[in-house]
Formats: C-alpha cells, sequence, structure tokens
C-alpha cells in the first residue's frame, strides 16, 4: 500500500533533505539512489528570485515533491510569513513547518509551532510539522488540520536513533494521519526499527549526506525503510526472554479427565 | 553611559586570575587525555584545551573538531563580505588604522555610494554583508545607520554590523531596519592591558563595551559575535575569558546565536608591534577547542590570514569565511585605495576562492537566511 498525504501518494517512505551536502550533484544522486520521491528545501537557503538556484535546479530533473521548510523561523509570524513567500516562489502550498529558537540543539517550540499550524492549515496549505515526540501535541496538531505530524526521534543531526521510542509508540498508536518520524535518525538500522514500530514515513538527511559516501548510504536507507516497513506489514513475532517449549504450570489438566 | 544592572560585568569581575593562571598552567596530558574521552566538552574543560599540555593532542583536537563541524554544518562553507562603510573614528586606538590621530583622507559613503557599493558587492554573488564602521558616535550614528540600512537591505538577506556598541533601544531599532548579526569583539579581557591600548574615545570605557553582547540579547539579535584581538597580551587567558563569556551568552540568551573569531593582529599605520601572538599551531588549537566546547558556534576566518593557512584551516572547524574584502570605504564600486583599516593577506577574488573551497569538498554557502526572519 503506497503511502497517501493530503492528495498525493508515495511509493517510497523515505523522505529527504537538501542541506549538508557537498555540491549540489552528490545531493541529487543520493536522492536518486535513495528513491526519495519527497525532498524538504530550507526556504532560507533557495534564492526564490533566482530561477536557476543550484539547490532547486538539482531537484527539477528528479521529479520529486518539493516540500519547502520554514528551518531559521523562530515565532509562527515568521514561519507562516516564510510560508506565504515559499508558495508564491515554489508553486506548492505544501509546507513542513519548522520553529525552533533554540540554536543549540534546535529543539522545536511546541506553542508557536501549533499557532502557526492552526493558520497555515486555515490558509490553505498542507503542513506537515517537526515537532516534539508529544503524544498531546500531535493530536492536537492533528486537531487543527496537519496532513501528518513529523515527531523527531532524537535532536536534529544527533544521529542517536529513536530516543524518544516510548513516546513515538504512543504517538503511532493515537495517530490519525500519517506519523513520519524525522530527526535523530543516524543509521539504516534506527529506520527500520522506526518503519517496524509503524511509523508511515521516516526523514533522513545528516546520516546521508555527512556519510562519507552518500550515494551509497542513501540506498541504504532505501533498502532500510523497505525492510522496515515489510516487516511492520508482515507482523513481527512477539518478543519473549525465554523458550517457550513447556506447559509446566498447565500440564497437569492433561492428566485430568474433566 | 547606562550600565546594566545584571551583566557578563558582574562574572567577569569575581574571575580570579591567578587560578584560571593555574589552571592553564597545571594541565597536564593525563588530563587532555580524559577531557578527550568525555561526550560533551564543558567550559570548566576550557583551560587543559587551552593548555600547552594539549598541544601534543593537536592532530586529535583537529579531527574531532572537524567531524562536529561537518555533523552539524555539513560540507559547507558560509561566505560573507564587508562592507566599509566609513573610516571616521572618534578613537585612538594603539593598533588600528583608523585611528582619530592619524592622519588621513576621511570618508563616510553618501547614500548613492552606499547603493553603487551594494550592486558592486551583489554582482559578486554574496547575500550576506558586513558593514563596517569606525566608531563615530555623532557623524555615523544613528541617524546614519537609519538612512542607509533600508538600502542595503534590499540587496541582501542577512546583514551584519560591526559599528560602536548602542544601547538596547538603539539595538532593537537597528533589528527593526533589518540587522541580524552585531559583531562586538571585546577586544582584550584584562583591564588593565584594556586601558593601555584604548587611548580616547568612547572606547575607553570598559564595562559599556563588556555589556554590549547583554544589552544585544536583550534586544533579541539573531546572532552575536565575540572575540579578541591576538596579540595583545596572553592569548591562553584572554581567550579562556572569552569561552567564559560565550558559555554565559549561551545560557542567558539561549535563542541568540552566536559567533566568534580570533582575528591576530596585522599591521597597520602608525600601529604597535603585536605581543604573544599565537603560532599557527596554536590558533588551530583555538579554533578547535571552541568548536569541541560548541559544536553549534560560527566561527569566523578573516582575509587577515594568508591563503595558505586559510585554505588548510578551513576544513577544521572554521564556519563562515569572507572573500576578496576591501577595507577602504568604497572599494567595490570605486577601486581607487584610499586607506585600509589593516592590510589584508589573502586577495583573492571570491569566484577564486570559491573554486578553492569546492575543490576542499565542501560546498559554498551564498544565501543561507530569509528576510522573512528578520525583525521589521
Amino acid at each position: 500500500m503506497p503511502l497517501k498525504i493530503a492528495d498525493k501518494t508515495f511509493y517510497s517512505r523515505l523522505f529527504t533533505g537538501t542541506g549538508k551536502y557537498s555540491s549540489a550533484e552528490v545531493m541529487a544522486n543520493t536522492i536518486k539512489a535513495s528513491g526519495s520521491e519527497l525532498v524538504t528545501v530550507a526556504l532560507r537557503r533557495a534564492d526564490l528570485q533566482q530561477k536557476n538556484d543550484n539547490i532547486l535546479s538539482h531537484l527539477t530533473p528528479l521529479g520529486v515533491q518539493l516540500l519547502p521548510n520554514t528551518s531559521g523561523a523562530r515565532t509562527a509570524k515568521e514561519a507562516i510569513f516564510a510560508a506565504q513567500l515559499g508558495r508564491e516562489a515554489l508553486g506548492t502550498h505544501w509546507i513542513k513547518l519548522e520553529i525552533h529558537p533554540d540554536p543549540k540543539y534546535l529543539m522545536p517550540d511546541p506553542i508557536e509551532t501549533l499557532l502557526a499550524a492552526e493558520q497555515l492549515c486555515a490558509l490553505g496549505f498542507v503542513v506537515l510539522p517537526y515537532c516534539s515526540a508529544d503524544p498531546v501535541l500531535c493530536k492536537r496538531l492533528a486537531e487543527v488540520g496537519c496532513a501528518a505530524v513529523m515527531p523527531l526521534g532524537a535532536a536534529i543531526g544527533s544521529n542517536q536513533g529513536l530516543s524518544t521510542r516510548a513516546m513515538l509508540e504512543i504517538i503511532i498508536e493515537q495517530a490519525q494521519v500519517p506519523v513520519i518520524i524525522d530527526a535523530g535518525i543516524g543509521a539504516p538500522s534506527d529506520a527500520t526499527l522506526a518503519m517496524e514500530i509503524g511509523a508511515d514515513a521516516v526523514l533522513v538527511n545528516t546520516a546521508m549526506a555527512v556519510s562519507p559516501d552518500p550515494v551509497v548510504m542513501g540506498n541504504a536507507f532505501k533498502l532500510a525503510v523497505q525492510a522496515g516497513h515489510n516487516a511492520y506489514q508482515a507482523g513481527l513475532g512477539v518478543q519473549c526472554s525465554g523458550a517457550n517449549a513447556t506447559s509446566s504450570l498447565t500440564g497437569f489438566l492433561n492428566e485430568m479427565s474433566f | 553611559m547606562q550600565y546594566l544592572q545584571s551583566s557578563f560585568y558582574q562574572q567577569w569581575l569575581a574571575l580570579d586570575d591567578s587560578q584560571l593562571q593555574a589552571h592553564l598552567t597545571q594541565a597536564k596530558a593525563s588530563d587532555v587525555t580524559r577531557v578527550l574521552a568525555q561526550a560533551n566538552i564543558e567550559v570548566a574543560d576550557m583551560p587543559i584545551l587551552l593548555s600547552k599540555a594539549a598541544q601534543p593532542f593537536l592532530e586529535q583536537l583537529a579531527q574531532r573538531s572537524q567531524a562536529l563541524t561537518r555533523q552539524r554544518f555539513g560540507h559547507t562553507l558560509g561566505f560573507f563580505i564587508p562592507l566599509y562603510l566609513s573610516n571616521l573614528c572618534a578613537n585612538d586606538c594603539s593598533y588600528c588604522g583608523f585611528s582619530m590621530s592619524n592622519k588621513l583622507k576621511r570618508t563616510t559613503l553618501t547614500p548613492q555610494q552606499v547603493e553603487a557599493e551594494c550592486q558592486a558587492i551583489k554582482a559578486l554573488g554574496f547575500d550576506n554583508i558586513l558593514l563596517v564602521t569606525g566608531e563615530h558616535e555623532t557623524k555615523v550614528g544613528m541617524a546614519y545607520f537609519t538612512q542607509v540600512l533600508p538600502i542595503i537591505k534590499r540587496y541582501f538577506s542577512y546583514v551584519m554590523l560591526e559599528v560602536q556598541p548602542l544601547s538596547t533601544e538603539q539595538y532593537s531599532a537597528v533589528r527593526q531596519l533589518g540587522v541580524d548579526a552585531v559583531l562586538v569583539y571585546q577586544e582584550c579581557y584584562q583591564q588593565d592591558v584594556y586601558g593601555k591600548h584604548h587611548l580616547k574615545g568612547n572606547k575607553t570605557d570598559f564595562r559599556w563595551r563588556l555589556e554590549t553582547p547583554d544589552r544585544l540579547g536583550q534586544a533579541e539579535m539573531d546572532k552575536v559575535g565575540l572575540g579578541c584581538l591576538l596579540g595583545l597580551t596572553d592569548w591562553r587567558l584572554d581567550c579562556l575569558k572569552l569561552a567564559i563569556h560565550l558559555d554565559y551568552m549561551q545560557k542567558r540568551y539561549w535563542r541568540t546565536r552566536y559567533s566568534v573569531a580570533f582575528p591576530r593582529l596585522r599591521p597597520c599605520m602608525g600601529g604597535i608591534e603585536p605581543q604573544h601572538l599565537p603560532s599557527n599551531a596554536q590558533l588551530v588549537q583555538l579554533i578547535c577547542a571552541f568548536r569541541l566546547l560548541s559544536p553549534q558556534l560560527d566561527i569566523v576566518m578573516s582575509t587577515r590570514e594568508s591563503a595558505t593557512l586559510r585554505d588548510n584551516i578551513l576544513k577544521l572547524g572554521i564556519t563562515q569565511i569572507s572573500a576578496g574584502s576591501k577595507t577602504q570605504p568604497g572599494g567595490y564600486a570605486d577601486q581607487t585605495e584610499i586607506l585600509s583599516q589593516f592590510d589584508i593577506d589573502d586577495e583573492r577574488s571570491p569566484e577564486k576562492m570559491a573554486k578553492v573551497v569546492t575543490a576542499a569538498g565542501l560546498e559554498v554557502v551564498w544565501k543561507d537566511w530569509d528576510p522573512s526572519y528578520s525583525a521589521g
């Protein structure tokens, strides 16, 4: 089953970013190898006035869906303004809402994010908010009309994997919109785990862009996401601590006639 | 000058120089090994990383600094360019070509000249600009900034300012006019040495300058640049205090980003001979130590340094460089020399520099801001 977000269908459940690459060529080749169909672009990096922007001109031939992001915004007001400019310049009403006022860990501001999400949805945007792994916040974001939620696995760029796993499991269990695990996924095995616990998709950037061989790593993530999703669909065996061979507690029942 | 009730000044007063010196001089190789084994480096570890004992560990420091920088900033390097608006100055500083006692042709760009400079710079590809003036409150103050900033903001997404320290209210006002970052280097954290080099003008007020980053934090500036001028005093102690200042700022004004620079004193007209200059190896040690302390910190390198050094150092922890800089007002549109603040060393054009950076496996980032994120 492909993934549906708003009116779009995605056959790849691996979403990617465009930052941190050594060149636009490496970026394009990596995205190609990853099979990703949804790619985020920081509005701060794209030169919206210039038609031949280096990042955008390399993405166009790939035929991927662009997802402009508001990275750099610290308040709802700034994010909304940037989203409107992005919609005009890039011709897409999809927006990845990112509001992180803390430059150290780039933690999303839940209050400003909810405020901005509500207004952007009202303005007709397809809003995908980057947010803390907070189950109630994710419900609230869905209630105001977000097309998906993007809770973090760990701090952006940290490669720490799913350090918020327990909360992510609650979010996935309760979700009525797609859950895309964003940030912190450092290795293909993290992506597999995210998919195995039922995430609808993952977003990976640093682990691919900063790898010594981004193209090979892009392909590794493609396979990892497929593997995790297939395993989730097949149904994982239940983990147990010991062997299950005997029935010592109920064996006596076989000895009895009634 | 209106001092603040609560600022870094109080913390600075409480610093015990002899204790800090002892931490720097008593550090041993085993301390360095212990610190390098930690996952996170804290400000308390900085005396060890800045010590002589850390010098033999330079390669390890550089490897870790590079990895942290790539992890955080990716394979990229930001480009910016300084625009010198005026060389008027009401200070007398022992090391600076703009000093008021220097006999030289003084000039301040008119709005028309500013526009011409912006066009010439824009044609070079820049979107991140650093506006520089001498420090002349009356002739190049708020009235002038109010006049020229709207012109400049039409051309550049990210605008940085390096001018005399302003008040909190004035910083809020320039922020509304589109200024995103302000660089105010303390030059020297030792008050007695500071006094010997800053002889006349408002810059003689050590506390006013030291509290400037606090005022910028209160004005919610996006980025604040800290730094000391290397060549005035013992760089290890001075940079340790810079690290303490940075740590204070990062914790108190947590929304603000920070940059540091380590300018080594360059010869200028009528200037002093630098003393205690860190060697190239010591400069690398400094850059790496600050990177280990703060992975998100912008570390800036200007064209003061030689091409060879810049080419090698830019992979080790630097995140922002200037290229093709002209340090005389009007120098981009009009190539006739007036007078520079200091001699630049790396005179390669931005285009040539970009090729060097690309060859080093890094992507040049010309634009990294959207005007929507600027106030106003």
